[in-house]
């Protein structure tokens, strides 16, 4: 018994009749005498079961027969034709598919799948009917076509061309569309479908009551242009952008990609075409000047996840990168799969492994490295200012050139006063002066170590060949985002020794150290040699038995460059030895140590100084005046060299200028700062830049990094091109290509995402695969007709989406009956509305409207909304999930951080995706997870309490108006006498129950963060949290009705 | 519609489609009505061996070197170079690959042969060895990458990037529950070390999401949001499932959707979890002999031997799959003293659960596996001393065991050359393992796929061949 008829059997038994006719009707279809269409019954069986072996793909072909083009399907092999017009008897097709000989049996014995029997009848057929061949539909260009006329009995039911195509298909299957839903249903469907909030009863009553022609349309105009569509269109592009908040590998580390998702909600509250739309994401940086926004755009192609795991081969993650981008803007913009032909010829549709490498060439070109940054965003990346930040970067800057200008004025007056103070008596008692802004530790020593350190309690160690080395704890314990500077005077004896350190010369040590190494000045930043670290060295010596400054500066980047050396006050040059550092190198086992840790120093330290910021040149010059201030006074002022003069002054101004000249110089120092801190403050974003010199892209044999073939240079792939000509030699082309009138899969591809969501499926199911293997489109003519006018209205979404709801088939009622269930069982032909389940981010967000705890603040960092603890550190080891407080708990459920290896739970339990990679599709399930969390998680228990409260504020006369009035806020609609009487009843009962337990009533009160209301009573909120709750959870509010 | 079917069918059915092999469970069968699934199976049916299925993970690579492979001849060599012969210019990692030698660091560990079957296990895992006879020993295990997060990805899944199903949603998927009060696919935690995790080991890649492991914690509720809020009771929440279960059938009447049916069963579901999870958890029940058998770390939630004795538990109970993660065995530095450290905690609970399973009788239908996601190299990572030594990632050989249904046990398969670096036998890959473990549990690996972007997708992606021998 073939497992098909065990499983119709199977079936028999105990599905109900509507499951039972999908396989009635197929196999009615299948064994019906209609026409047989190439290219919607034949392509999928020769695809799916010949093209592996007799496809696109070179290397796989077998007998150089290729079925998947017209000249091999009707060529001729060893004197016989495959393919007989008209007679399948003589067409070695038929011959080979219906042989038992193993030799000759087509697909061979040892082939995965076989053909059905209905599958060998419909190629029979086809032959039979004349074997009337036609191209994948999906690349021929969609082209103009006339809706057609409806002229039968629901002619006037059309309310655009749209109703047009599904009318003449349901009358050509015999059927009529459903009756229209009523008007609550209907202004809730299209409230959560535009904007994914539900209608306040307000809305809903203004529309019941609004009997004007336009009312739909004003509902729809209103709800087009709230910020809420906006963030409701964004989530579907955040999916398949794979959108989110951390890196995605191992330890996931935080990146901030925020800045791009805003432009995304932006844009489409700003209704950019989706031409445009498209351009800037893919190359908005290549556009003529291009705007900060248009380069923010292009971190659509950063988003993909990135590996900051210690010694990963950084090549290989490249390579990943690349094709990442590939395979997302081929999913997103062409519905197809490109992927498969990264290791060979796609084996179903028209892709070169030369097409594959020829695309991966445009995304090939970044000054990237595979290797992550493990805390934070990786180069390339912009700063991206908020339009706030950007005016007071304006204001600060033009404040301190104000500021700048006026020290510069004021310079000779600070001349002459010192000039007036130094032949003061006091001048001749001046101590004297240093760099102490910022200063945390000090050491004079003096040449000798003794004194001060037993002032600071150190450990001082005799080392064997009778030197000292002192270490202080606690002293100096920088890590990777801090910014220092070391500053000493050095005269060193021997040439080789360390200066300062926070590490010692063991196995996999980590920490910090200036050292000399052979005379050069060597600063080590170490997480762990040597894949984890920098190493900076200086080309010169330092002289022996001279005593020079030495400061190091380190600017808290991460980055060799970040580190600066200066000897005597001049800046010297550094070898990048390693530029790995990729964790902190933050230690708390190793002491600070002075004249000691890798190796004991020899020679005199003096004056050493540790600071907690970056000083700048000008201050490590300060610094690098040996003379005191006495010593300079005594020098007359024309011989002074600047820096001593300079020392002077900054003395000067620090204990004795007048205010005027005082607050001149601090306003700059002061502005400077402010400045900094500015830009340490504003978000980065990851971009698309171009390398300067274009990288060699070559083909990668089995995809694989480690194995590149010949070279490739960019280009769009042969058999989509048309007749499109590039004309930038970057990947602008690409992004041109993608939209313009040559490509037949943009335009139909988004349509049909934008379709899907408001219906249960797209017109090309596969909304992932318009390829061979995709499913065809249920309305082709519809898909086409679509498209066109999509593109003529000038890539306007929200007119599609305003067409879309405009029609009599989004009008229909959801209604299911046994008849509606036989005739079109997945309501492929549209002859219903579509009942679905809310999306996991419309659950929570609409329990969140509902309770007026919701947030109307449009983008922003992410927040972390409640989320069961240790979650994150029971698998990601070293992260705790910090949870945001007041009004960030109640954010939109698009800002909810996303770690992509322990998503959101609440909404990863409904489905939401981890956003690991692109998904342009996500799966609908019913769990009892699911039921789980809408019972229990303190997300929707604070919301039914928060409701409650709110309701108990309001006068009534009875609990039956607190019920129903609840009721119609959270279904739009009347409840049922029955309905109210259940949930009255269980308020009764429970309130009750809560009396007797006052604990239990005052727990359920309280649920949540949000303030409790004192003034109510415990049992009345609690028995009527249990009714709001009941509410959260019918299968009807979490339901697109 | 294929949830509608899986809810409708009566349990006994579940057992009819999962005995024969290749064919699809409950779940595909859905999937085969939406054409999504193979609509083909032709393949002889064969019996299951096995009903369930536990895995061990020991997550970071425990060393091969140090546990199971053993190899003599490495003390002349201590501290040598490893001959380029051995290596062949095969890729390091970036921690090895500047440094400028590659001393060879033989194991300091004494190895023994055990049993009657004579296989080859260190003094580090004394009950292992104790139950040599039972297991199936693997040391010509190999893998792709080189790393752990694409190597613990592709051990899971099958592929070394995100978005592929992992092993127990395949089993989901095909096979579907054999319980009614738990879900069919479990995953516990342990150990730590600084090796992360990601849901994406348990989760179900482009498969519907239900097919997900449910991951079972050892702190707050066991299963996400199982409990009651404060001030929900029993008897209050059976109250207001009463009601809701009667709202959500009147509105199935009016609208006709079976999608609701499905909801109002799922929601029975998790009351029921809210029953049977605490029972599962607790293990007052246990005697005071299985403690001592597991060890007396078994009373602490989120140990190892927790997690061990919960599978046992698990598995009476009809869940299918069982998956620990145990971590810790990242040991690239001072590996002596720390892989001892990771053995003391794991070796007694794990021989425990197969000696449980056995005195229970389940483990003639449970398989159980024990390994990591790629072996350690010969050569040492860092300083080596006489007590001192320690050992990067190493892809090209590993060694697992397996025991239970179907398993052969007392055998040693496979060979490594001299230095544990290159396999010289009957080599066994991930997809090998992988399809084996299908096999065993009466699926054609083949034949068991989800059609997504366009092609048939299956755990084994293109390759894997049952490894016939380790079968009994």
């Amino acid at each position: 018994m073939s497992v098909q008829l065990q499983i119709r059997r199977l079936l028999r038994l105990s599905v109900p009749a509507g499951c039972l006719l999908v396989i009635c009707l197929r196999a009615a279809a299948q064994d019906g005498q209609s026409t047989v269409s190439f290219d919607r019954d034949i392509r999928p069986i020769l695809s799916d079961l010949c093209f592996t072996c007799h496809g696109p793909d070179s290397q796989q072909r077998k007998s150089d027969l290729r079925l998947d083009q017209r000249e091999g399907l009707f060529g001729v092999r060893d004197g016989q034709s495959v393919v007989v017009a008209g007679a399948p008897e003589k067409s070695v097709l038929i011959q080979r598919i219906t042989s038992f000989n193993p030799d000759l049996q087509m697909p061979p014995p040892d082939f995965e799948r076989r053909l059905s029997p209905e599958q060998v009848q419909l190629l029979q057929r086809w032959i039979q009917q004349g074997a009337h061949w036609t191209a994948h539909w999906s690349f021929i260009k969609p082209q103009a076509v006339q809706p057609p006329v409806a002229g039968g009995r629901f002619s006037g039911w059309c309310r655009n061309p749209i109703d047009q195509f599904v009318l003449s298909s349901l009358e050509k299957a015999g059927l009529t569309p459903s009756a229209e839903a009523d008007r609550r249903t209907l202004i809730r469907r299209v409230s959560l479908d535009l904007t994914g909030l539900p209608p306040t009863p307000a809305e809903v009553q203004s529309f019941v009551t609004d009997t004007s022609p336009e009312a739909w349309d004003t509902v729809i105009d209103r709800l087009l242009s709230t910020p809420a569509y906006g963030e409701h269109q964004a989530v579907a592009w955040l999916d398949a952008a794979r959108y989110a908040d951390t890196s995605g590998y191992q330890n996931d580390g935080p990146r901030s990609m925020w800045r791009w998702r805003d432009w995304v909600i932006d844009a489409f509250n700003r209704n950019i075409p989706f031409d445009r739309f498209t351009i800037e994401q893919i190359a908005g940086d290549l556009l003529p000047s291009p705007t900060p926004d248009q380069r923010i755009a292009t971190g659509f192609n950063r988003n993909h996840r990135g590996n900051a795991e210690g010694g990963i081969i950084p090549e290989e993650f490249q390579v990943e990168y690349v094709a990442d981008r590939v395979d997302t803007t081929f999913a997103v913009w062409q519905g197809l799969t490109m992927g498969c032909a990264r290791c060979h010829d796609h084996k179903y549709d028209p892709l070169r492994q030369l097409d594959y490498y020829q695309v991966f060439a445009w995304f090939n070109n970044l000054p990237e490295s595979g290797r992550a940054i493990k805390e934070g965003n990786s180069p390339p990346l912009i700063q991206a200012p908020l339009p706030e930040q950007q005016q007071q970067l304006q204001r600060l800057g033009a404040a301190l050139q104000v500021s700048e200008q006026r020290t510069k004025d004021l310079q000779p007056a600070l001349a002459r006063a010192v000039q007036a103070w130094q032949s003061s008596d006091s001048a001749m008692a001046e101590p004297d002066w240093s760099v102490t802004d910022g200063l945390t530790s000090h050491f004079p020593l003096a040449g000798n170590l003794h004194d001060v350190v037993s002032q600071q309690q150190a450990q001082q160690q005799v080392m064997p060949d009778g030197s000292t080395v002192f270490s202080l704890h606690n002293v100096a314990g920088f890590g990777y985002f801090d910014r220092f500077t070391f500053s000493s005077w050095v005269q060193p004896s021997a040439d080789t020794g360390t200066l300062i350190s926070r590490m010692i010369p063991v196995e996999h040590g980590e920490g910090y150290y200036v050292h000399l190494e052979a005379g050069r000045v060597q600063i080590n930043l170490v997480k762990r040699w040597l894949d984890d670290a920098i190493r900076v060295e200086s080309q010169s010596q330092l002289p022996l038995n001279t005593l020079s400054h030495v400061a190091v500066v380190y600017d808290g980047t991460r980055l060799a460059s970040g580190i600066r050396l200066y000897v005597n006050g001049v800046e010297w040059p550094l070898e990048v030895r390693l530029d790995r550092l990729n964790q902190t190198f933050a230690v708390k086992a190793e002491p600070l140590r002075l004249g000691g840790g890798q190796s004991t120093f020899r020679g005199t330290l003096s004056d050493v100084r540790v600071y907690s910021r970056d000083l700048t040149r000008q201050e490590v010059q300060r610094l690098s005046v040996l003379e005191t201030v006495q010593q300079i006074l005594q020098i007359p002022p024309g011989q002074r060299t600047p820096a001593q003069q300079d020392k002077l002054e900054w003395m000067f101004l620090e204990r004795h200028a007048d205010a005027d000249l005082s607050s001149a110089f601090n306003d700059v120092i002061r502005l400077r700062r402010e400045l900094r801190a500015l830009h340490d403050q504003i978000p980065t974003v990851m971009v698309m830049q171009e390398l300067p010199v274009p990288r060699q892209t070559h083909v990668l044999l089995r995809g694989q990094y480690d194995r590149p073939g010949a070279p490739v240079q960019p280009d769009i792939p042969q058999a989509l091109a048309g007749k499109f000509v590039p004309k930038h030699g970057n990947r602008l082309d690409l992004a041109e290509w993608l939209v313009s009138p040559e490509n037949p899969l943009t335009a139909r591809v988004a349509v049909n995402r934008i379709w899907q969501r408001f219906f249960e499926h797209g017109l090309v199911r596969t909304t992932e695969d318009f390829g061979s293997q995709g499913e065809r489109p249920s309305h082709p003519e519809l898909l086409d007709w679509l498209s066109v006018e999509f593109v003529r209205s000038g890539w306007d979404l929200k007119a599609l989406q305003r067409l879309i709801v405009q029609s009599a088939t989004y009008r229909q009622s959801s209604r299911q009956n046994s008849q509606l269930q036989n005739s079109d069982p997945e309501n492929r032909l549209l002859s219903r509305g579509t009942r679905r389940r809310l999306s996991a981010e419309t659950i929570r967000d609409q329990a969140l409207f509902l309770s007026g705890l919701l947030s109307h603040r449009v983008g922003g960092p992410s927040v972390k909304p409640y989320q069961p603890a240790g979650l994150w550190q029971e698998i990601a080891t070293d992260t705790a999930y910090e949870q945001s407080q007041g009004e960030d708990l109640y954010r939109r459920s698009l800002y909810t951080y996303w770690k992509r290896t322990v998503a959101p739970p609440t909404l990863v339990t409904f489905d939401a995706t981890t956003r690991e990679s692109c998904v342009v599709n996500r799966s609908r399930t019913n769990t009892p997870l699911q039921a789980l969390v809408l019972m229990n998680d303190v997300t929707f228990v604070e919301a039914a309490r928060v409701m409650a409260q709110n309701e108990l504020k309001q006068p009534a006369d009875s609990i039956e108006e607190r019920v129903g009035r609840l009721f119609r806020l959270v279904t739009a609609r009347e409840p049922a006498g029955h309905e109210l009487e259940v949930l009255c009843n269980r308020y009764r009962r429970n309130l009750e129950l809560y009396r007797e337990r006052p604990e239990s009533a005052l727990q359920l009160s309280r649920s949540g963060e949000y303030p409790v209301d004192d003034s109510l009573n415990p049992s009345e909120l609690a028995a009527l949290t249990t009714v709001t709750s009941v509410l959260l959870n019918l299968d009807e509010v979490i339901t697109k009705e | 519609m294929d949830r509608t079917i899986e809810q409708q069918l009566p349990v006994g059915r579940r057992g009819f489609l999962s005995s024969g092999a290749g064919v699809p469970g409950l779940a595909a069968v859905g999937e085969l009505l939406r054409g999504r699934a193979l609509a083909d199976q032709s393949a002889p049916p064969q019996p299951p061996r096995a009903k369930r299925l536990i895995s061990l993970f020991q997550s970071g690579a425990p060393s091969q070197l140090d546990l199971f492979d053993y190899k003599p001849g490495l003390s002349q060599w201590a501290g040598s170079e490893l001959p380029e012969s051995v290596r062949q210019g095969q890729r390091l990692t970036g921690m090895t690959s500047t440094q400028a030698s590659f001393p060879i660091a033989p194991s300091m560990f004494r190895f023994r042969q055990r049993g009657s079957s004579g296989a080859w296990v260190s003094d580090l895992l004394p009950r292992t060895a104790g139950i040599a006879d039972r297991l199936c020993f693997i040391r010509s295990m190999h893998t792709e990458a080189i790393n752990h997060d694409p190597a613990i990805t592709f051990v899971q899944t099958g592929a070394q990037l995100a978005g592929r199903p992992s092993l127990g949603a395949w089993l989901s998927y095909g096979l579907g529950s054999e319980n009614q009060d738990l879900p069919a696919y479990v995953a516990l935690i342990s150990g730590t070390g600084d090796q992360p995790l990601y849901d994406r080991l348990w989760g179900s890649g482009f498969l519907p999401t239900r097919y997900s492991g449910v991951k079972f914690r050892s702190q707050g509720d066991p299963v996400l949001y199982l409990s009651n809020p404060a001030g929900i009771t029993t008897d209050v929440r059976r109250g207001l499932l009463d009601d809701l279960q009667q709202l959500n059938g009147l509105h199935l009447q009016q609208t006709g959707d079976p999608e609701i049916a499905t909801r109002i069963a799922q929601y029975e579901m998790a009351f029921r979890m809210q029953t049977s999870v605490p029972e599962l958890t607790d293990l007052s029940n246990e005697t005071a002999a299985t403690f001592e058998m597991y060890g007396e770390d078994s009373r602490k939630p989120g140990s190892f031997a927790w997690n061990c004795l919960m599978a046992r538990r698990l598995c009476e109970r009809g869940v299918r799959f069982v998956q620990l993660f145990h971590r810790g065995w990242d040991q690239h530095l001072e590996l002596p003293k720390n892989i001892a450290m990771q053995c003391r905690m794991t070796d007694q609970p794990a021989a425990a659960l197969v000696v449980d399973l056995e005195q229970r009788g389940l483990l003639d239908d449970t398989v159980v596996t024990w390994g990591g996601e790629f072996g350690r190299t010969v050569y040492c990572q860092g300083k080596l001393t006489p007590a001192d030594y320690g050992r990067d990632h190493h892809p090209r050989c590993f060694s697992m065991w397996l025991a239970g249904g179907g398993v052969q046990p007392g055998l040693t398969w496979g060979e490594t050359d001299d230095f544990s670096y290159n396999i010289v036998r009957d080599p066994v890959h991930v997809h090998d393992l992988n399809a084996t473990l299908l096999h065993l549990l009466g699926i054609d690996h083949v034949r068991l796929t989800w059609k997504f972007q366009g092609r048939h997708y299956r755990l084994t992606d293109v390759h894997g061949n049952v490894v016939r021998e380790l079968l009994s």
